[in-house]
């Protein structure tokens, strides 16, 4: 089964790559953009189907490796084929 | 006085801090490989500045969960120094040896340039001890992910417990990017709760000759050394 980490910056955290993608943006003309916040996707593929299991499992390597909990919020997402 | 020098993929300042300790020391530090989960007695451990494992998902996120680091946190547990340099910092900070994070710059600009440090901390420490607070050190940085974050509540914490070691100085009074990476309160260095472990972003090791532009890494390193032997 495959599960999908959205890992995403916590408010008030800056992210200066979200401004200069905004400035980007406005400068092309798309001037009612008035925030930009970027943040990344982590596929994960499991040998098992076990939901509950499977899940627990991500939230833990979530913790451990692939979030920093200090900046960063994450969501966990079984993905369906 | 024995040192090691810690070793990842992608660590690149480790023969400069090599040659900075073996001047100050006239003792050839040990290399500590990445994998290594028993390494000897030391007085000193320091993880260099690089860019280990590509800076992959985080800037030492990686090497932060490489084996070596157990051995690190025993070594700091029976009292042992550590000091971490630029993407050594970044690592302390990923293993959760240091408190809070480095972000991106500011400014989404590598910068590689000599910044003015003001010494901060009065806490008992082996680094800052020889040095008077205000004093102005000339160290260079080059670093993409050096800007210091923390929750407002931990700011104010490390600044109660005298953990903030140094801060980018406005040495001239108008220059407007004395902070090279916009680091919260122009943060450039903290100490752990003990005062044993320093994160710094600035390279100490790459201000040690004359022909580097400037001996103030020098004698910040040498200071460490003497205070360590005591």
């Amino acid at each position: 089964m495959k599960i999908v980490v959205n890992i995403s910056l916590k408010e008030g955290v800056l992210d200066p790559e979200g401004q200069a993608i905004k400035a980007s943006l406005n400068n092309l003309g798309f001037r009612n953009c008035s925030d930009v916040r970027t943040g990344k996707q982590i596929v994960l593929n499991f040998n098992q189907n076990n939901e509950t299991e499977t899940l627990s499992q991500a939230k833990k390597m979530c913790e451990k490796l692939l979030v920093n909990t200090v900046i960063e919020n994450y969501e966990i997402n079984i993905l369906k084929d | 006085m024995r040192s090691g020098v810690v070793i990842f993929p992608g660590s690149n300042c480790d023969r400069d801090m090599i040659v900075a300790l073996r001047q100050i020391t006239g003792k050839t530090p040990i290399k500590l490989w990445h994998k290594e989960n028993d390494i000897p007695n030391l007085d000193l451990i320091v993880i260099p500045g690089g860019f280990t494992f590509g800076d992959y998902l985080r800037c030492g996120a990686l090497a932060a969960r490489s084996p070596v680091i157990s051995s690190i946190k025993n070594h700091i547990s029976r009292g042992g120094t550590v000091l971490g340099v630029c993407n050594g910092f970044q690592i302390l900070i990923e293993a959760k040896i240091l408190p809070g994070s480095l972000i991106r710059n500011k400014k989404l600009l590598f910068t590689c340039r000599e910044t003015t440090l003001e010494v901060q901390s009065c806490m008992k420490n082996p680094f800052l001890s020889g040095l008077k607070i205000g004093e102005r050190l000339k160290i260079p940085v080059a670093h993409n992910d050096g800007n210091y974050f923390a929750p407002l509540d931990l700011i104010k914490k490390l600044k109660e417990e005298g953990r903030i070691a140094f801060k980018y100085s406005n040495s001239t009074n108008n220059e407007k990017n004395y902070n090279p990476n916009g680091s919260t309160e122009d943060i450039a260095g903290i100490l752990s709760n003990n005062g044993r472990v320093l994160g710094m972003m600035p390279h100490p090791e790459r201000a040690i000759n004359y022909l580097h532009g400037g001996t103030d890494g020098l004698k910040l390193l040498t200071n460490c050394v003497e205070k360590i032997i005591g």
